[in-house]
């Protein structure tokens, strides 16, 4: 199971920028094809989104690397590993 | 005797913190329910500056304060206690709520009133951010041992209870005054927020009587309370890489299953369905109704059985049967298998009716009504409209039916037309029933959930740390599946299928419920933490 934890930590990373790269192509084409009056609240939505979700890829990133250097093999059991 | 009165005393804990986090759902939903009619009222009609600020008070509240609101009371609660913690967002989300109700409409005060509800709505978000990690917490450290799941159970119903009380209380008040009366400045839809003010000032009555949870009580005796549990939460790998791990292999996938089942399941039976609104709304109350207790039966479950296959089903569950489900509620809602009544009578065309544009008086609305009605007992209304530009001004006094002809110089190439579809009661049962499914799913993610991230922190962290990931998982996560699912749908749209796949919208939950359900069956521990005392 720990190979699993392992190797599914590399495809998280990979994921990670990729959705970013994702978000970035459907922002800009959805603010350039959106009408003069629209186009600044599509932006601003988009902005949002992009706000949100790059942060959060970003942990997703970590967490993948966490998970590829084995830090889930072994889950806390009392407060004490934690601290 | 001792048994009993551990009993009673924990009822009253979670009572107490059951009724104030019920009210604060409440009051975070009225807002997202009346939104129409908010932006109406406070929003002038042109589209521009006036669009941007209604996309931030309704969008950005929900996605980007929320977490912003668990990082700043999740840190208070950490550092001066839970108590009077969640008691200042009660006071902070009850004293905004009842104010929206009070801020004059954008006709009266211009541009003060948009800017006035961007405020009042952030500082829900900010209330609603602190609120629920807190009560959690509260209950969860309050619980006897082995009954965790059972007990915070309870906290978890309120979300959906906060959203059944806020829909009844605006279907009640809409059936009794009628739509115009209602919708007017200052109509009936204020009340809901004014309502809140006197729920809230019981809430804090009884919160006030409340004593503080005794595990942080003995951590501050004993002086071991956090110094900086942004630090320690976020700061520390030990507990970052959980925080990280509740995220992505548990709450995101709530996140999306909650909302999906309790949020878009009623715009798509609303807006792609076209069932009627009454009808639409009521239907949720139903199925909201008997699927509630299941969020203590799936609590209790997580006691005896763990917290993380309930779980993991339960988004296995939505992620295999999303599309069957809403595929079906296109099915049962549409013309075919139906066949229309003969009888004339029950089929019926209104007499057009004439509305003359109020800015332009050679522009005028042609509105027809026809009533299809069907042997099973649905009855399906059409409105027509059809634009038409004249030559000279209309004369109301006209009927449109010896308008001469040459007077129109153009008429709209389609019509618009409205439709909305009664159901008859078989279908609607049906239709209660798929929405009763998805919120049994609901309940099998969300009723063990605030055990299992109580389980996941140490007590002097805890309000922090579970409250970020909770957030982030419902509120970004799950928040964002109208829009997105909207926005995926309007991906498949083409001049060859202009209405495109109405079911193209759950790939989002469906995507981010099974990268969390492989991450969580993969990660996650089945284990019941036996001591949340340290």
């Amino acid at each position: 199971m720990n190979s699993v934890k392992k190797l599914l930590g590399y495809v998280w990373m990979l994921l990670a920028p990729a959705l970013i790269c994702f978000l970035v192509y459907q922002a800009v084409g959805k603010i350039s094809a959106a009408s003069e009056i629209q186009r600044s609240n599509v932006a601003l939505q988009w902005v949002i989104i992009l706000l949100v979700f790059t942060p959060i890829c970003v942990g997703f990133f970590i967490f993948g690397k966490y998970a590829s250097s084995n830090e889930y093999a072994h889950l806390p059991e009392s407060s004490k590993e934690i601290e | 005797m001792i048994q009993e009165k551990k009993q009673s005393s924990i009822a009253f804990v979670i009572g107490a913190s059951s009724v104030g986090t019920l009210i604060e759902w409440y009051d975070f939903y009225i807002f997202g329910m009346l939104a129409t009619i908010i932006s109406k009222q406070f929003f002038p009609a042109d589209a521009g500056t006036a669009a941007l600020l209604s996309t931030l008070a309704i969008f950005a509240a929900g996605f980007i304060v929320r977490p912003f609101g668990a990082l700043v009371f999740g840190r208070l609660g950490d550092l001066i206690g839970r108590k009077h913690t969640f008691l200042l967002t009660l006071v902070i989300m009850g004293g905004s709520t009842f104010a929206i109700g009070l801020v004059p409409g954008y006709a009266t005060i211009g541009w003060a009133a948009p800017i006035l509800v961007l405020i009042l709505r952030l500082l829900q978000g900010l209330a609603l951010g602190g609120e629920y990690g807190g009560a959690a917490t509260y209950v969860a450290e309050h619980a006897p041992k082995g009954q965790r799941g059972f007990w915070t159970s309870w906290i978890q119903t309120t979300a959906t209870l906060g959203l059944f009380l806020a829909l009844g209380v605006i279907i009640l008040i809409r059936s009794s005054q009628g739509v115009e009366k209602f919708s007017a400045e200052w109509g009936g839809w204020r009340y809901p927020f004014w309502i809140s003010l006197l729920l809230v000032g019981v809430s804090i009555l009884i919160r006030m009587r409340m004593s503080e949870s005794p595990m942080f009580s003995k951590l501050k005796i004993e002086g071991k309370t956090s110094v900086n549990p942004l630090k320690e939460s976020f700061g520390h790998k030990g507990n970052f890489k959980m925080v990280l791990l509740a995220l992505f292999g548990a709450v995101m996938g709530q996140g999306v299953v909650w909302y999906t089942g309790q949020f878009y399941a009623q715009s798509f039976i609303e807006t792609v369905c076209k069932v009627e609104f009454i009808q639409s709304r009521n239907l949720m109350l139903w199925a909201i109704l008997m699927a509630t207790p299941c969020f203590v039966l799936f609590g209790w479950l997580s006691d005896k059985v763990g917290r993380k296959w309930i779980m993991l089903i339960g988004m296995l569950a939505a992620v295999l049967t999303y599309r069957p489900i809403y595929k079906q509620f296109l099915s049962l809602t549409s013309t075919k298998n139906r066949i229309e009544k003969i009888d004339l009578s029950k089929t019926t065309t209104s007499e057009p009716k004439v509305v003359i544009d109020a800015k332009e008086t050679t522009k005028i609305y042609v509105i027809q009504v026809f009533d299809t009605a069907y042997t099973d007992g649905a009855h399906f209304k059409y409105t027509k409209t059809d634009t038409l530009h004249l030559t000279a001004a209309y004369d109301a006094n006209l009927k449109i039916d010896v308008l001469n002809p040459s007077l129109i110089v153009s008429k709209s190439a389609k019509p618009n037309v409205v439709i909305e579809k009664t159901m008859d009661e078989g279908t609607y049962w049906n239709l209660i029933w798929l929405v009763f499914i998805q919120i049994v799913y609901v309940t099998m993610v969300y009723g063990p959930i605030a055990a299992f991230l109580v389980e996941l922190f140490p007590t002097k962290i805890r309000y922090t740390s579970m409250s970020l990931p909770y957030h982030i998982g419902n509120g970004v996560f799950g928040g964002l599946v109208p829009f997105l699912g909207t926005l995926i749908v309007e991906f498949t749209k083409s001049p060859e299928s202009p209405m495109g796949d109405p079911l193209a919208g759950l790939w989002y939950p469906i995507g981010v419920a099974s990268v969390c359900l492989i991450i969580g069956v993969v990660y996650l521990s089945n284990k019941i933490d036996k001591n949340v005392m340290d």
